[in-house]
């Protein structure tokens, strides 16, 4: 008799839980996140409407002091990545054509192997390569070294000293890593070619350089090299605003800069991810 | 006599009714009720506690940032109607000391700090605006030093640094918080010494009188040079007058803070 009672009442809770509205934490929480995502993109928006526009209101201002700084941003973001960036690109060759030869060779159509390697790494993973690799070596570096300054109020100083923070510190990091992706993702690309080739060599396939790079130049059109230039400079663009904005657009206490460090990563590669999907769309119409 | 007196001031900054941005701490409130005039060659001493908004009346006056309430005039333009190109060229004109160290540039030694300012806003090359900077840093005592990064010099120096670099620009009106915040009575002499010279008329500032304002916690040390007296109580701005005002003053908050030292 009790038993059938526990039953009873076990089934009716069920019932009712079954037909209780959502919990209102759900909602809450997906609301505040749509809320927060509304927020972040609408301040980076402006962040980056203020940056452009400074670059370009302010393009010859100070140009002996702003010169070198822009030198040293593009050394920072470019030269000095140059090494491992060359390891990825030979790396990605190798396992791109390593993954890809075999099978190419199982269905006789070892001719795609320069479209292959133009439809996999010039177009999509060697723009994204470079750039994660400057988000990850200058992006995070950016935030700590930025939101460092806006802890200890020298932002505040710069101002007082009628120098454009913006303009001083954003500006040439902006530039330095469109132009670090840009160049960065030219050798990884050339790397990655090379180090393909290399592989297709040790694995017998029977082409030769001339072909596989006759096959290369088939494959790309001029709309790719139009488009590999934006979608780098954009990724550098993309990456620097975010970190800038995350390290200096917004008050900063000292114990608040690694959140800002992991906050800018994340949505540096949600937004590089977005901006590559737009990309995608164009490849796709063309 | 007086009402001559009065015409021949020449106001520099004006607040009229402004209220001033609480602290961002727990427990900061706004200054209310700032009307204050700061006139060519005259030398203020605000005095107030911890968080009371001096730092950020200073903020204010030095065009950082804007007041929450009332009109704010900088060398006689409403700062309100100014564009932002003009309030940079009137602010450039007020030199600012921030308090703890004067907030340098920790990545920039002594002489590119002071430099920093000269070759931005006179587009000099890092050698000129170094060679540019050379008078001040030797002004201050600071030659020995010019190649040393901020986070190797002692905090008096760095405070120099901070008052270097606010000189660099020649400022017509030089505003300095707690400049004597953890320094020894040689440090302070100096200091007020210094100033003295300066509001008199230096020759690196081409002899013009320098117009000082300063927000201090103790108003001892300043007794015998400051020429007009605030303070800053409950976050209401209240003037008292010149130094014989403040010795015969019996407000209970000013005794506290003659009593600091």
């Amino acid at each position: 008799m009790e038993a059938r009672e526990a039953t009873t009442q076990l089934l009716r809770n069920v019932q009712t839980i079954m037909e209780a509205p959502l919990p209102r934490g759900y909602l809450n929480y997906t609301g505040r996140m749509l809320l927060r995502f509304l927020l972040t993109a609408q301040g980076l928006g402006a962040f980056a409407l203020i940056t452009l526009g400074v670059a370009v209101t302010k393009f010859n201002v100070a140009s002996h002091v702003m010169r070198p700084m822009i030198r040293s941003e593009i050394s920072r973001a470019g030269v000095r990545l140059l090494p491992v960036v060359l390891f990825i690109g030979a790396a990605l060759g190798f396992v791109i054509i390593g993954q890809t030869v075999a099978f190419l060779q199982q269905i006789g159509a070892q001719e795609y192997l320069g479209k292959v390697m133009v439809t996999v790494v010039v177009r999509e993973l060697g723009p994204l390569a470079a750039a994660l690799l400057v988000l990850a070596r200058v992006g995070t570096a950016t935030v700590i070294e930025l939101g460092n300054r806006r802890a200890h109020g020298e932002v505040e100083a710069l101002e007082a000293l009628g120098i454009d923070p913006v303009h001083y510190l954003v500006v040439p990091r902006m530039i330095g890593m469109a132009a670090g992706i840009f160049s960065l993702t030219m050798y990884l690309i050339i790397a990655a070619v090379i180090s393909g080739y290399v592989f297709a060599f040790i694995q017998d396939v029977p082409i030769l350089p001339a072909d596989y790079f006759r096959q290369l130049a088939g494959a790309l059109m001029w709309e790719d090299f139009a488009l590999l230039a934006l979608k780098t400079v954009g990724f550098g663009v993309v990456i620097s605003i975010v970190s800038c904005y995350q390290g200096l657009a917004q008050p900063l206490r000292l114990e608040e800069v690694s959140f800002a460090t992991t906050r800018a990563v994340l949505h540096s590669v949600v937004a590089c991810v977005l901006l590559d999907a737009m990309f995608i769309l164009v490849y796709l119409v063309m | 006599m007086a009402a001559t007196t009065q015409i021949l001031r020449e106001v520099l900054v004006e607040l009229k009714g402004v209220t001033v941005r609480p602290p961002p701490v727990e427990g900061g409130r706004a200054v209310e009720g700032v009307d204050w005039q700061l006139a060519r060659g005259e030398w203020w001493v605000v005095g107030g506690g911890t968080w009371s908004g001096k730092s950020d009346l200073l903020a204010t006056m030095a065009g950082l940032v804007p007041p929450e309430a009332g009109a704010y005039f900088l060398f006689g333009r409403n700062v309100e109607v100014l564009d932002e190109d003009e309030l940079v060229r009137q602010r450039l004109r007020v030199g600012l000391v921030f308090e703890n160290g004067g907030r340098l540039f920790h990545h920039l030694t002594v002489s590119e700090n002071v430099a920093l300012a000269l070759g931005y806003h006179r587009n000099l090359d890092a050698a000129a605006a170094a060679t540019a900077s050379a008078e001040v840093l030797e002004l201050l005592g600071l030659t020995h030093m010019a190649d040393a990064l901020p986070s190797r010099i002692g905090r008096p120096s760095r405070q120099r640094a901070a008052l270097a670099r606010a000189l660099a620009l020649k400022p017509e009106v030089l505003l300095l918080d707690n400049p004597l915040g953890g320094l020894d009575w040689r440090q302070t002499a100096w200091w007020i010494e210094l100033l003295a010279v300066l509001a008199a008329g230096h020759p690196f500032l081409d002899g013009q009188p320098l117009t000082i304002a300063v927000a201090v916690d103790d108003f001892c040390p300043w007794r015998s040079e400051g020429g007009q007296f605030a303070m800053i109580k409950e976050g209401r701005w209240q003037a008292l007058g010149g130094r014989d005002t403040l010795d015969a003053t019996r407000e209970p908050a000013l005794r506290e803070l003659m009593a600091a030292g």
